[in-house]
């Protein structure tokens, strides 16, 4: 079952080709699809970003790979298109974010779960419980701004609780920052999970940047501007993991097999077979790409990719729920704090850290998620349910006025 | 393709979906305390304090000319830019409802190609009657004015549902329907307005047009209600085979 991705080659290069028509596909069903099918679209789309990023980024500071680097980025372009079409128009901002939320807290669970390094495990744990309370905060928005249930998304699969509360969440810079992995020592699924999460989370601060201004409701817009906040101290916190010593060619290729190892992931995940269609064709596409890369790093470094590649993928991701070790993680980690890149217990730190400074000074003028959740339970049907229920049947109504 | 709307299906948007994890997160939740005291009302409050602070969202551009008229003018020039704009928008919306009456066609008692030509036309003209006006009134009928900003806010979703090929001709008239009831409201107000500003010939052109707008509020729900009753029936809607060419049932 497990990927040979030095034997498999994928598809060349020059054949990864695309129509406008291609690219703009039936979506998937908002109301039929799995709350995982739109997980892995999410989550994708947010992988590609980061493919594009980071070859952008590269080509800004190295004049030699300006050319490979646009030939691959053209097509991982039109890849994260196409992955982010599909996205139904009849999913508003809102219930994409709470799509979003259930990326992070899904997918860094099962991250979490299978990292062999405890502290990079320990990091996804801590950024987890984060994301697990974005996820209530803004159920609370869609059913207090819209009167819709957050849980038609998130389909039973992920609890809708707070979590260590987002108003806490804010931190001093330097209280983000974390210890890299050491490149000579990781293990490649040390890397593979680090680029993965970094991309995702990325991906999602990016999100709420471009469609927060588009809400009319201020504590929407202010809970957008807040959380957006958390997810660029999520973005530094998990960037920090990567090993800044890596050669450049050593993160593309890395970043190719990351790529074919998500894709992977969603392939053996996948039911709805338009959608898994198009993990196929795109793992094809990435291990074409892999091996673009790998002989780039072979010319340039003089060095076998074997080095540093995995031999066979490591086990896909678990898209599915992580409900008992999520809370079984809140139980026990919910009041960790940092100081710089070391966990402690909140109460621990003295009073004047600078991280309390900090987080005191913008929560000074009120604090969005609080006020968007103020005593917030979730509730099948919307808290609206309960209260309807509370004043009993139309008909009973009817004769009481 | 698929033309009807109420199919039995997947959907896994209840709880009942998965009832032992529903079961589950529903005692979980009930369980976890929320992390801060209050209610619903604390959005609002925020929102009433923005409010208060609010400049509006703009203004009026100022007409060239303003005859014979001792009250506020751009309060007509406002309500006349809105009118005008959802007329064009309306235009929008029928060729929108026409190009899926010609793929996926009608059913008994359904749209005919000749009504929703015949409503389209009356809106450009209504359109174009508005836009007169505008300029006879020394306003700029190209203008955005703030009550039309506010009509095209509310009414985001219409264009939505008439421009996605998963929502079939029915689904479309859902949005039709309530674009000719704000149509038949809005008419109502702008001759109220009229007459009340002393522009009596106008009103009674402007009636004319709500009188157009009532024939369409009537064929639209009548449309509807057919198609909803027929597909309750499990009658298939609509019969005709789609594709090129397709001659509707009318
Ligand atoms: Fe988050
Ligand atoms: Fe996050
Ligand atoms: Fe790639
Ligand atoms: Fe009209
Ligand atoms: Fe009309």
């Amino acid at each position: 079952m497990a990927l040979d991705i030095f034997k498999e080659k994928g598809v060349p290069l020059d054949r990864q080709v695309f129509t406008w028509k291609d690219l703009v596909r039936r979506p998937y069903s908002k109301l039929d699809d799995d709350a995982f099918t739109r997980v892995c679209v999410i989550y994708m789309n947010g992988i590609m970003a980061d493919a594009l990023r980071t070859k952008h980024a590269i080509a800004r500071m190295n004049r030699d790979l300006r050319e490979p680097l646009a030939l691959v980025r053209r097509v991982e372009q039109h890849e994260q298109t196409l992955i982010n079409w599909l996205n139904p128009p009849d999913q508003t901002p809102l219930e994409t974010t709470l799509g979003f939320e259930q990326v992070a807290i899904e997918v860094t669970a099962s991250v979490a779960l299978r990292e062999p390094d405890p502290y990079l495990a320990q990091t996804y744990r801590f950024g987890l419980l984060e994301d697990f309370d974005h996820l209530y905060r803004y159920g609370a928005l869609y059913d207090r701004l819209e009167g819709k249930d957050p849980n038609s998304i998130t389909q039973s699969y992920t609890d809708i609780l707070a979590g260590r509360p987002t108003s806490v969440e804010h931190r001093n810079p330097l209280d983000d920052l974390r210890r890299p992995y050491d490149k000579r020592t990781a293990v490649p699924l040390t890397k593979l999970h680090a680029m993965s999460i970094t991309a995702a989370e990325n991906q999602t601060h990016d999100y709420y940047m471009t469609v927060g201004p588009f809400f009319s409701d201020p504590v929407a817009r202010q809970l957008y501007a807040e959380i957006a906040s958390i997810e660029e101290q999520h973005t530094s916190m998990y960037e920090s993991l990567l090993d800044p010593d890596e050669t450049v060619l050593e993160k593309l290729v890395m970043h190719e097999c990351m790529q074919v190892y998500n894709f992977y992931s969603c392939l053996a995940y996948e039911k709805n077979p338009r959608i898994k269609e198009i993990w196929q064709r795109f793992t094809d596409y990435e291990l074409g790409q892999l091996h673009h890369m790998i002989q780039l790093f072979q010319q340039v470094e003089g060095r076998d990719a074997a080095e540093i590649l995995p031999k066979t993928l490591p086990d896909p991701i678990g898209f599915k729920e992580h409900r008992e070790f999520v809370r079984k993680t809140l139980n026990q980690e919910e009041d960790l704090a940092s100081n710089g890149p070391d966990y402690v217990r909140m109460a621990d730190l003295p009073r004047d850290h600078r991280s309390f400074v900090y987080r005191d000074q913008l929560n000074s003028d009120g604090s969005p998620s609080e006020t968007v959740a103020a005593g917030y339970q979730w509730t099948p049907g919307t808290e609206l349910a309960a209260r309807a229920q509370r004043m009993g049947s139309v008909l009973e109504g009817k004769k009481v006025h | 393709m698929k033309k009807t709307t109420s199919d039995l299906g997947m959907n896994r948007t209840g709880i009942a979906t998965s009832p032992v994890d529903s079961a589950d997160i529903i005692q979980a939740a009930q369980k976890r305390q929320p992390s801060h005291l209050g209610d619903d009302s604390l959005i609002l409050k925020v929102r009433q304090q923005y409010a208060v602070e609010s400049d509006g969202i703009g203004s009026v551009p100022p007409p060239t000319s303003l005859k014979g008229s001792n009250s506020k003018p751009t309060v007509f020039i406002d309500k006349l830019g809105e009118r005008a704009a959802f007329e064009r928008s309306g235009v929008r919306l029928y060729q929108g409802a026409l190009a899926k009456f010609e793929v996926l066609g009608s059913w008994e008692g359904g749209p005919t190609r000749e009504g929703l030509t015949r409503i389209l036309n009356d809106e450009l003209s209504h359109f174009g009657l508005v836009s007169e006006v505008l300029t006879k009134l020394g306003a700029d009928p190209t203008a955005m004015t703030p009550c039309a900003d506010v009509a095209a806010v509310t009414s985001m979703g219409l264009p939505a549902v008439v421009s996605d090929p998963r929502m079939n001709l029915r689904d479309t008239l859902h949005a039709l329907l309530v674009a000719e009831l704000t149509d038949n409201a809005g008419w109502e107000m702008l001759i109220e307005l009229s007459r009340g500003l002393g522009h009596d010939t106008l009103a009674e052109r402007f009636q004319l047009a709500l009188d157009a707008e009532a024939e369409h509020l009537t064929l639209v729900r009548n449309w509807l209600s057919a198609g909803v009753t027929l597909e309750a029936r499990a009658t298939p809607v609509p019969r005709a085979e789609a594709g090129p060419g397709l001659t509707p049932t009318v």
